[in-house]
């Protein structure tokens, strides 16, 4: 695998072949209210943030201060009470579930905490798992899915399902999905938080890897050697972003 | 891979998958054997009329065949307006009654038929010799049995007995030649064949000319209603009742029979749906992380209904598919129990299985199944992604 960063048609993992002048990501005045009981949290107050493509940004703050909040946000799995979010040029903070679930799949990676790997699906499937969903022929899902789990270092693992697999393998398989559909960005949220330092170290290895080839990156942690791994950090404190 | 996930998670749960199986495959089994209830009876019936090829019966003027000891008078005028008619083949005037035999210094009854052995429908001839002379007699087992007595023995048969004087009348000296087995009367009854004419000498004159049934047989392609009209308009004095019509008056007096029948197949249909609907409702809560993360990865609601929906029908499925074999199985043995009952006749059958039955208890579970799976898969599809997130993350 001599060059990870192909064009978009082909490449293993994407970004640094698309060069937009704008930012890849802009938030603008976002604000996000909940209702929590009689009460209304207000879980962001105003924020505007931009990404630009290429970037590797880390989003960092106490808890409760609406980190994984803007995260969502970005993530086009909840929408703001108001202000704008936009993505890869495309307004994204008004969409119909249908239009939002499409842009997910094609845009934006996930890694989580928790790993969320389908149980009973082999490495390989799970890869595959959002390219079928995308409808990419077989093959091709398959052929890619080995790529990915190669890139990630889990090439000997394709078979083995997820409880075969130590955390921090599980994680590589569910950074391997994230990428599956060439997504213009990779969010994460806590991605080292379930696991032990040397895992985590392996894990923060990797996202620099993934950067330097190209993807964009935000990650929502507490995790200091993965904040400060990355090119900015972005503090947040009670809703609002005190310094980027 | 959406069949392979609901698969997954079906068997993520062996347990409780197995457990819910089970409990489907009981409500299928009690469904099937209320379908094969509802429907076996009539059917049986029908198979019962039909089984020595008789399509009309004439009964006197406003009851049933056999309902009442009423008669029939004037055989061989009827029988010669019958003939007339082109599409009527046999006719099979058969009288009804009751004799007395005495076994030593005891009395045994037996229902007796006077028939045409050539042309009669009411029972199937086992062993020995048929009724072919007039002083011939043949009995079902039962009657055999009480009577102890063999082939070849001559029996002292009454017409009447007066147990105060002991004292018998319309006697006639018969002899035991043969074992029948009656079609439409029970096993457990004695029951006895003579010759028509020697039935009448037997009664004196109040039976002559008399039969208490007429069985009529068409020819190939003859229109029952039509001709059992024609007999009715000819011959007032009878009620001409054809297959179609009996089966109209057994439906009528099966009606709360059928009644209950489908309601209890209701509510085993219900309580497989209910029992579906949970455990695909739990497994939902149970997996709203990992729903809320295959939303978050894009697959569609579309999809995510689909997969819970399969998980549903596929309970549904297998657990009918055992529950089918399970229902034909208590079906036979609630038959054996209920067929044993006295005075019914030995082919009647109450869980009559028929491919249709079965198809339509198939039917109806694969559809509850997927309306089982509808309510949950609306859940799951409708979770808020980041909130279920944000409690798993919290859990």
């Amino acid at each position: 695998m001599s060059s990870l960063t192909r064009p978009r048609s082909g490449a293993l993992v994407s970004g640094s072949a698309k060069s937009d002048v704008n930012p890849l990501v802009s938030l603008r005045e976002v604000r996000r209210d909940y209702a929590l009981g009689a009460e209304r949290v207000h879980a962001l107050q105003g924020v505007s943030l931009d990404v630009e493509r290429g970037d590797y940004v880390a989003i960092v703050g106490p808890s409760g201060c609406g980190k994984s909040t803007l995260l969502n946000l970005v993530g086009v799995i909840d929408q703001p009470t108001s202000g704008t979010v936009t993505i890869a040029g495309k307004r994204v903070d008004a969409m119909s579930d249908r239009e939002a679930t499409s842009f997910r799949l094609h845009n934006i990676g996930f890694v989580f905490q928790r790993f969320y790997l389908m149980p009973i699906l082999s490495a390989l499937e799970n890869v595959e798992l959002p390219m079928a969903e995308a409808k990419v022929p077989s093959d091709d899902r398959k052929a890619r899915a080995a790529e990915l789990l190669e890139y990630v270092g889990l090439s000997s693992r394709e078979r083995h399902r997820p409880s075969e697999l130590s955390g921090g393998e599980q994680q590589r398989v569910a950074i391997a999905r994230a990428l599956a559909n060439h997504p213009d960005i990779l969010l994460a949220d806590e991605p080292t938080g379930e696991l032990d330092a040397r895992t985590g170290a392996e894990i923060i290895s990797l996202f620099r890897r993934l950067n330097s080839d190209g993807t964009t990156i935000v990650v929502v942690t507490h995790d200091e050697d993965l904040a400060n791994a990355t090119r900015h950090k972005v503090h947040m404190r009670d809703g609002r972003i005190v310094d980027a | 891979m959406r069949a392979a996930l609901a698969q997954a998670s079906l068997i993520r749960h062996r347990a409780r998958t197995l457990l819910a199986v089970l409990g489907v495959a009981v409500a299928a089994a009690m469904l099937l054997d209320m379908v094969m209830l509802a429907t076996g009876m009539r059917e049986s019936f029908r198979e019962l009329l039909l089984s020595k090829g008789f399509d009309i019966r004439l009964a006197p003027k406003g009851t049933l065949p056999f309902d009442t000891d009423a008669t029939i008078p004037g055989v061989s005028a009827i029988t010669t307006v019958l003939r007339t008619n082109p599409d009527i083949r046999e006719i099979s005037p058969v009288l009804g009654g009751s004799i007395h035999i005495g076994v030593g210094a005891n009395d045994v009854s037996a229902a007796v038929l006077g028939i045409d052995p050539t042309v009669q429908g009411d029972y199937e001839f086992l062993s020995g010799r048929d009724v072919t002379t007039a002083d011939a007699l043949v009995a079902n087992e039962y009657l055999l049995k009480k009577l102890g007595a063999r082939f070849g023995d001559t029996l002292n048969v009454a017409a009447g007995y007066d147990p105060q004087t002991r004292t018998y009348s319309g006697q006639r000296r018969l002899v035991l030649t043969g074992k029948v087995r009656f079609i439409y009367g029970a096993t457990d009854q004695p029951g006895s064949v003579v010759r028509r004419e020697t039935l009448e000498a037997l009664g004196g004159g109040e039976r002559r000319d008399r039969a208490s049934l007429f069985m009529v047989r068409l020819r190939k392609g003859a229109n029952p209603d039509s001709v059992r009209n024609w007999i009715e308009t000819k011959i007032p004095n009878v009620s001409a009742i054809s297959v179609a019509t009996a089966l109209a008056k057994v439906d009528q007096r099966l009606s709360y029979f059928r009644q209950l029948a489908f309601i209890l197949g209701a509510v085993s249909l219900f309580v497989g749906f209910l029992l579906v609907t949970t455990l695909v409702t739990v497994s939902v809560n149970e997996r709203s992380g990992e729903i809320a993360v295959m939303r978050a990865i894009g697959v569609s609601r579309a999809h995510v209904v689909q997969q819970i929906v399969l998980e549903g029908v596929a309970i549904s499925v297998v657990g009918a598919v055992i529950g089918l074999g399970l229902g034909l199985l208590t079906g036979r043995y609630l038959n054996a129990i209920l067929s044993a009952f006295p005075g019914l006749p030995m082919a009647i059958d109450f869980f009559l299985f028929q491919p249709r039955a079965a198809w339509s208890a198939l039917g109806l579970l694969i559809v509850s199944g997927i309306a089982a799976g509808i309510y949950p898969a609306w859940r799951a599809a409708s979770l808020p992604i980041a909130d279920s997130l944000r409690r798993e993350a919290i859990a």
